[in-house]
C-alpha cells in the first residue's frame, strides 16, 4: 500500500516535470546568438570556451576558487602521520597504467590545445591529468601524497593566482577581466594552461592526500 | 536508426539509474554508478553537447567512480581490523 502511493506521488510528480517542461517561455535573451555576435572580439574560435574564459570568466575564476578552498579543507582534515605503502597490484594493470600515463598526459595537451576552436578544454584536460595520476597509484606505481611541499604548494595555487593576476591587471583597462581583443587569444591560452596544471594537482590531490 | 537508438539510450539510462539506488551490494552499486555517467556520456553527445560529454566522462565517471570505489576499500578495510 505504501509502496504504491509512493509509486503514484511520483508519477503525478514526473507529469507535473513534463507539463512544466513543455510550458517553459521562451527565453528573453537570445543568448547564442549573442554570443555569437561578439566571436571575433573573443580571441577564441569555440563558444563554450569563449562564454567560460572571456564572457562569463568572473564565473570561471570563482570555480577555480572554489575547488582550490575544497582542497585546502581535505588537506586540513586529513592530516596524517605515517607514510603508508602503495598497495601491490598484479602485473597486467601495472604495464596497462605504464602504457595508458604517457598517452593520457598527451590526451590531456591535445584537449588543452583543441579549446581554442572546438570542444575541449582546461577542466577536461586537468580532469584527464588527474585521472592519470589516480591511475598511476592505483597500478602501485606512484605513491600517495603527504603534506604537500613547496613545489606542489604553488602548483596548486597557480591556476588561481594567475587567473587572479590577470583579472587585477585588466582593472587598469577599466573592467574586470575585459580583455583588449588584440591580447585576449594570448592571455586566454596562458590562463588555460596554467589552469591545467593546477586543476590536474587538486583534482589529483583530492584523490591522493585521502588515501 | 537514430530514434531507435535514442530510445534505447534513454531507457538504459533510466534502467542503470534505478539499478544503481536499488543494489543492495554497495560495490555492484558503484559499478553501476560508473555505467550511468558512461551512458549520461553517451545522451550529452547525442543532444550535440560534446564539452558537456567530455566533462562527464572525465569527472562524472572517472574521477568520482574511482574516489568512491576507494571509499569502498576504506570502509572494508576498517570492518576488517
Amino acid at each position: 500500500m505504501k509502496r504504491f502511493a509512493v509509486a503514484l506521488l511520483a508519477a503525478l510528480f514526473a507529469v507535473a516535470l513534463i507539463a512544466a517542461l513543455l510550458e517553459l517561455p521562451a527565453p528573453a535573451v537570445d543568448l547564442p546568438a549573442a554570443v555569437g555576435a561578439k566571436m571575433a572580439e573573443s580571441g577564441i574560435a569555440h563558444p563554450v570556451t569563449a562564454v567560460l574564459l572571456n564572457f562569463r570568466g568572473y564565473d570561471t575564476l570563482l570555480e577555480i576558487g572554489v575547488l582550490l578552498l575544497a582542497l585546502i579543507v581535505v588537506l586540513a582534515v586529513a592530516a596524517r602521520e605515517e607514510a603508508k605503502q602503495p598497495a601491490v597490484a598484479d602485473p597486467v594493470l601495472q604495464t596497462l597504467a605504464r602504457i595508458a600515463a604517457p598517452l593520457m598526459l598527451l590526451a590531456a595537451v591535445y584537449l588543452l590545445w583543441a579549446g581554442a576552436f572546438r570542444p575541449g578544454g582546461a577542466f577536461q584536460a586537468g580532469a584527464v591529468l588527474a585521472a592519470a595520476a589516480v591511475l598511476l597509484h592505483l597500478a602501485g606505481l606512484a605513491a600517495a601524497w603527504q603534506k604537500p611541499g613547496k613545489c606542489l604548494r604553488i602548483g596548486l595555487a597557480a591556476g588561481f593566482l594567475v587567473f587572479l593576476a590577470v583579472a587585477a591587471g585588466l582593472l587598469v583597462e577599466g573592467a574586470l577581466l575585459q580583455y583588449p581583443p588584440a591580447w585576449a587569444g594570448a592571455l586566454i591560452l596562458l590562463i588555460e594552461a596554467t589552469l591545467t596544471v593546477s586543476l590536474g594537482l587538486i583534482l589529483a590531490g583530492l584523490f591522493l592526500f585521502l588515501s | 536508426m537514430g530514434f531507435a537508438f535514442d530510445l534505447l539510450l534513454a531507457l538504459a539510462l533510466l534502467w542503470s539509474a534505478w539499478r544503481t539506488l536499488a543494489t543492495p551490494d554497495i560495490f555492484r552499486a558503484v559499478i553501476l554508478f560508473i555505467v550511468f555517467g558512461l551512458l549520461l556520456t553517451l545522451v550529452w553527445s547525442r543532444l550535440a553537447a560534446p564539452d558537456i560529454a567530455l566533462a562527464e566522462a572525465a569527472i562524472g565517471a572517472g574521477l568520482t567512480g574511482a574516489l568512491l570505489l576507494d571509499a569502498i576499500g576504506v570502509l572494508r578495510g576498517r570492518k576488517k581490523s
